[in-house]
């Protein structure tokens, strides 16, 4: 069993009251943090955590906490992330939905060492029930005086509110976050300058994401340096994963990092193996726009290494061979399904998600979903291949924010990996409206590549 | 027409004294979901230049965000509103199904409302739920791990429910 940090009291009865979370040792940090530290030092042990945000850019959390201007008389604020919304990822509903507490706890420690006396959750608007429970712990932490005015005699004032979004995939971007808190459309801003020099109504800001925010409570409970011995490498600490698709037990889990993927689908701990008995296909570890890998690449690197569930170790190969982390969200594939068609549902998923700001994106992911839905039905072309290529290249990259590309890889991965699935489509069409490709080689042992004798 | 009681206008006060002075338009998004709720499920030009006068901001401000937003409905919908993800994990555990038997079983096609006005059907993407696939949103709330049965249960529950209410 790996340690858990985060949701090691998820499921004591109970513990979303203050009451009980208190007497499992809740608001601890919050404590320890106002009372014997400076808001500099409690930034310096995030810093020293290597805690790396966990929305999905793993951008080190410490860092970007320093990055935040402190002009004198302008005021700073925090602003957590809770617009969950990539495919394949619900890590954080359940977090809030099961633990409220711990992301009230570390907001306050957090906005402590960041100076923000007003902090915003930015939640999607689907997770409309989640916005009740957190309101709830919000009121039993100010009653319980860890928010308010003057926070355990400390002089440190801080509010946090809730802030429902409305349906859009792209206000989980800090950028179009801000822009929809200040009660506008989703259009991500250009950056320079960055959130932490011009953020929410002009201000210094830091985004940061649920997950992120909850991990500040055990850094400071047992120190940044402790929490860094934690895991392997720069993946230091826990991660949550959400584990779906087709598997015998989807749902969330926290790992420490230092296991394979192999033993975290086929763990009875974890996934507890591929659902109704079936083989493994491919899979998406990271969240939907994290490039799709095949069974055999997903299980062992293209150096023969076994694949395991940290940063470094997902990403090794490049986007030639490997993938990403991104957000944690475990999609499985089983040899049944048709990479094609779950392709096709994903490239919809952007053209729907797209602002429409930069023309690459807003052409692009609308041509890539039409030729899709073409070779998916039976009327594409083997150019279509090529086309689709063609398309997704000219997307990264070429766009304000990250939506450009986390539209174009997961059309290029699957083309990389599967292009024989796709062509088979285009040649026979009928064949491919009435089964599928199936496993094929697909989980078949790849030759190691080794460097020639001298 | 239409305006909020005094309890909602307070709410809609509460919500504006979180922001910075003449920041009141952050409230637009939080308002305008008190709106669908309130004015019959959907947002008619009327509701939002209402919301609008409330925050002092122009109309064109308030149109902007509403079609910007998959949750706003801007025309009217029925009772209940079947939203029904579609995205990636849940197709693989067989959505495309659940969305065709929900066609079947109240004869109409995604995006329209039944002729007594009870049920709208809707596709979405991704709503966060994809452990628990496939599923809907219905109201506050999501309805998980779908089956053809459940639907059915749904279905007469949000019909009992439509006759108790009236």
């Amino acid at each position: 069993m790996g340690r858990k940090l985060l949701l090691e009291k998820a499921h004591v009865p109970g513990i979303r009251n203050y009451d009980v979370y208190r007497r499992e040792g809740g608001y601890r940090s919050v404590e320890k943090a106002l009372k014997t530290m400076s808001p500099d030092q409690v930034t310096e042990e995030v810093k020293k955590s290597g805690l790396r945000g966990r929305g999905g850019a793993g951008f080190p959390a410490g860092m970007k906490w320093s990055f935040l201007a402190k002009p004198e008389g302008v005021p700073r604020y925090l602003v957590c992330n809770a617009d969950e919304s990539e495919p394949g990822t619900f890590k954080d509903r359940y977090l809030m939905e099961f633990i409220p507490h711990l992301l009230v706890e570390g907001l306050i420690v957090a906005s402590y060492a960041l100076g923000s006396n007003k902090t915003f959750i930015y939640i999607r608007g689907e997770y409309a029930w989640i916005v009740d429970i957190l309101e709830q712990a919000i009121a039993e932490a100010k009653t319980n005086g860890f928010l308010g005015k003057n926070i355990l005699g400390t002089g440190f004032d801080c509010e946090i509110y809730v802030q429902r979004g409305a349906g859009a995939y792209i206000c989980g971007e800090e950028t179009a976050l801000i822009e929809s808190l200040e009660g506008k459309r989703g259009n991500p801003r250009i950056k320079p300058p960055f959130p932490a020099v011009k953020g929410v109504w002009d201000c210094p800001t830091v985004v940061n994401n649920v997950e992120t925010i909850a991990a500040v409570v055990p850094i400071i409970n047992i120190t940044g340096e402790e929490y860094a011995k934690i895991g392997v490498g720069k993946s230091t600490g826990t991660k949550l994963i959400s584990a779906c698709g087709n598997i015998n037990k989807p749902g969330v889990y926290e790992i420490d990092m230092t296991i394979s993927v192999e033993e975290f689908i086929y763990s009875d701990e974890y996934c507890g193996g591929i659902a109704h008995g079936k083989r493994l296909k491919a899979c998406i570890p990271g969240g939907s726009s994290v490039p799709i890998l095949p069974a055999n690449l997903l299980l062992k690197t293209a150096k023969g290494e076994n694949r395991m569930m940290n940063y470094e170790s997902l990403s090794d190969g490049g986007f030639a061979t490997g993938t990403m982390m991104g957000s944690g969200g475990f999609i499985v594939l089983d040899e049944d399904q048709c990479v094609v068609r779950h392709t096709l549902t994903l490239a919809r998923f952007y053209r729907h998600e797209s602002c429409g700001q930069c023309s690459p994106c807003r052409e692009g992911t609308g041509w890539m979903e039409k030729i899709l839905k073409n070779i998916e039905y039976g009327k594409g072309k083997k150019s279509d291949i090529d086309l689709l290529w063609d398309i997704q290249r000219k997307i990264e990259g070429n766009t304000i924010c990250p939506l450009g590309d986390a539209a174009a890889w997961p059309v290029a991965a699957a083309i990389r990996h599967f292009r024989d699935e796709f062509e088979w489509h285009v040649q026979y069409p009928n064949a491919a409206q009435n089964r599928n490709y199936g496993l094929a080689h697909y989980a078949d042992p790849l030759p190691i590549a080794t460097a020639p004798k001298a | 027409m239409a305006q909020f009681s005094a309890e909602k206008l307070n709410k809609v006060n509460e919500i504006i004294a979180r922001y910075p002075a003449g920041k009141q338009k952050s409230a637009l998004i939080p308002v305008l979901h008190l709106a669908q709720e309130e004015f019959g499920g959907w947002l008619s030009s009327e509701t939002m230049d209402y919301v609008a006068s409330l925050l002092n901001i122009e109309p064109i401000e308030v149109y902007e965000v509403a079609t910007f937003y998959s949750m706003y409905n801007l025309k009217p919908v029925g009772k209940y509103v079947f939203e029904v993800c579609q995205t990636g994990p849940c197709m693989l555990n067989g959505s495309d199904d659940i969305i065709e038997y929900i066609k079947d079983k109240l004869g109409i096609k995604v995006g329209e409302t039944t002729a007594d006005g009870l049920f709208t059907l809707k596709t979405v993407e991704c709503l966060g739920a994809c452990g628990y696939a496939p599923m809907m949103q219905l109201g506050k709330h999501y309805r998980e791990h779908l089956t053809k049965e459940k639907i059915d249960a749904i279905i007469n529950e949000c019909e009992r429910n439509a006759v108790t209410n009236n």
